[in-house]
């Protein structure tokens, strides 16, 4: 179903689109919950983007009104790129959008996967250069666990455990063709 | 003919136009395109290059240039030094070769050099571990310059494929032209110089561009007009009979400026010697576009800092 298996042995369809879309209208009503509907929604390239976008449509839905949606590159300040990594080639950079300031504001932060954590604080650092903002929250469609940072996500998807030669992979309307998330076992021998 | 953009840069060092290809080209456009955002920020500023160092070179007299690098650098992060050789005589060869190596025992990452000498630049790369970024060599190229008077006209054109762009002025002596027509016929631009016979340069048939005497019939459909400035430092005696004759010839008026597209676009790289290669009411006007020119210039310089920080592309590691 998934193409890219070159280094992955098996693929295994851990959420299927009934499940993601289920997924995404119960994180909004987390949100809802914890802050309701004035806040302002954040997305992290590349995935954390549409899931801004579905989770900014489930809002309106509720509330008749489109919370603000941004998106933000937080390339600039990963803690991986540089002259620490000799011969590798730098990531292409994508659009930092915040249409609004984001003083005072109640802002999730939005991705698809939390693995490291290294990812949210990098997104951290991006954000707080824009302003200040009165609470930064962090909604995610899949926690995977191995954090290598303190960070914790306030509002949680799905909790998968995974090893960490596992690879998940999230493919989400209208970025993508389809909803799914899949999960990529490495073959014993690493080939 | 659509630019396939390139993974990363193929060299340690932009020490010109005429080593990069065109998916490298494309891939510093876009990429200042995104930097470009930095600069609206509450806080213009982002960790990237932190804890590198570079050095400014600057071996001649340069504000925008040296003003433009060192603001990009700052953005990124990175460390700044300066040295200004203005009215030291820092001679060919040997003693640039000692200057670098005094250099590098402080142990930078980058060095922003610009250099009387064609090829300083150049020479600098093969002997010195640092990525090397030309701000501008004697005669021969001012590559930064280039990519970002590419960007702008990206930003008013959209596509620098299929361009009229004209170059007028002393190209003889212009390391901007020099880069300008590297770069731009690299990208499917055409490109005209206009100069008098004295201030073309021997090699313009070599570099793929078409020569013009006079401004009037270069300007027929031309979407970008480039003036030039005459470089006086440059040559030991006036390669014409007046500044006041050089005005009447090939100043660009707004009477001239109306031979042009609609809508052209109207560039200096500076400085600008007003009344002499350009109007006033022409360099201050609408179809001018040379504040953005400086704008841009951060943000391509960001680019290239940014995208030698990586080092080199994985593929080009190999060879």
């Amino acid at each position: 179903m998934v193409e890219d298996t070159r280094s992955l042995a098996t693929v295994v369809q851990i959420m299927d689109e009934g499940a993601v879309g289920r997924t995404v209208t119960r994180m909004a009503a987390e949100i809802v919950e914890n802050d309701g509907g004035d806040v302002m929604l954040v997305g992290i390239h590349t995935r954390g983007v549409p899931l801004a976008d579905r989770l900014a449509g489930e809002l309106e839905g509720i509330f008749g009104k489109k919370p603000s949606v941004g998106r933000l590159d937080i390339t600039l300040y990963r803690d991986d790129i540089g002259p620490w990594r000799p011969a590798h080639t730098q990531p292409v950079l994508k659009k930092t959008v915040l249409p609004i300031s984001i003083d005072d504001k109640v802002i999730y932060l939005v991705d698809d996967v939390l693995y490291t954590g290294r990812t949210v604080r990098a997104a951290l650092d991006t954000l707080i250069d824009y302003g200040r903002p009165r609470a930064i929250r962090l909604a995610v469609l899949v926690d995977r666990g191995h954090r290598e940072l303190p960070v914790a996500a306030d509002v949680v998807g799905k909790v998968v455990a995974t090893s960490r030669r596992e690879d998940v992979q999230v493919r989400l309307r209208p970025a993508d063709d389809r909803d799914g998330v899949w999960l990529g076992r490495e073959a014993p021998d690493g080939s | 003919m659509a630019v396939e953009r390139a993974e990363g840069l193929s060299s340690k060092d932009v020490v010109g136009i005429s080593p990069l290809g065109s998916g490298e080209i494309q891939l510093i456009l876009d990429t200042a395109e995104e930097l470009l955002e930095v600069a609206q920020r509450p806080i213009k500023k982002v960790p990237a290059l932190r804890g590198m160092t570079v050095v400014n070179l600057f071996m001649e007299p340069s504000t925008r240039t040296r003003f433009s690098f060192e603001v990009a650098e700052k953005r990124l992060s990175a460390d700044t030094l300066n040295f200004s050789a203005t009215g030291s005589s820092v001679s060919k060869g040997e003693t640039l070769f000692d200057t670098a190596r005094n250099l590098m025992a402080m142990a930078p990452d980058f060095i922003v050099i610009r250099h009387p000498n064609s090829g300083a630049p150049h020479r600098l790369a093969g002997v010195v571990p640092a990525s090397i970024i030309n701000a501008g060599d004697g005669i021969n190229e001012h590559p930064t310059q280039a990519l970002l008077d590419a960007f702008t006209m990206r930003q008013h054109f959209g596509d620098l494929q299929g361009l009229t762009v004209v170059i007028a002025g002393d190209i003889r002596h212009s390391r901007v032209a020099r880069s300008n027509a590297f770069l731009l016929t690299k990208m499917g631009a055409e490109v005209r110089f206009v100069a008098p016979a004295s201030l073309l340069p021997a090699e313009v048939e070599s570099l793929g561009v078409k020569a013009y005497r006079r401004l009037e019939p270069a300007l027929e459909g031309a979407d970008v007009v480039m003036m030039l400035r005459i470089q006086l430092e440059r040559q030991k005696k006036i390669n014409f009979p007046s500044m006041r004759e050089y005005y009447d010839f090939f100043a660009l008026t707004e009477e001239r400026l109306a031979l042009a597209a609609p809508g052209a676009r109207v560039m200096h790289p500076g400085p600008m010697n007003r009344g002499v290669e350009i109007d006033s009411l022409v360099a201050d006007g609408r179809q001018s576009v040379i504040l953005e020119q400086v704008t841009n210039g951060v943000a391509i310089r960001m680019a290239i800092l940014y995208l030698l920080a990586g080092g080199l592309s994985d593929s080009a590691s190999d060879s």
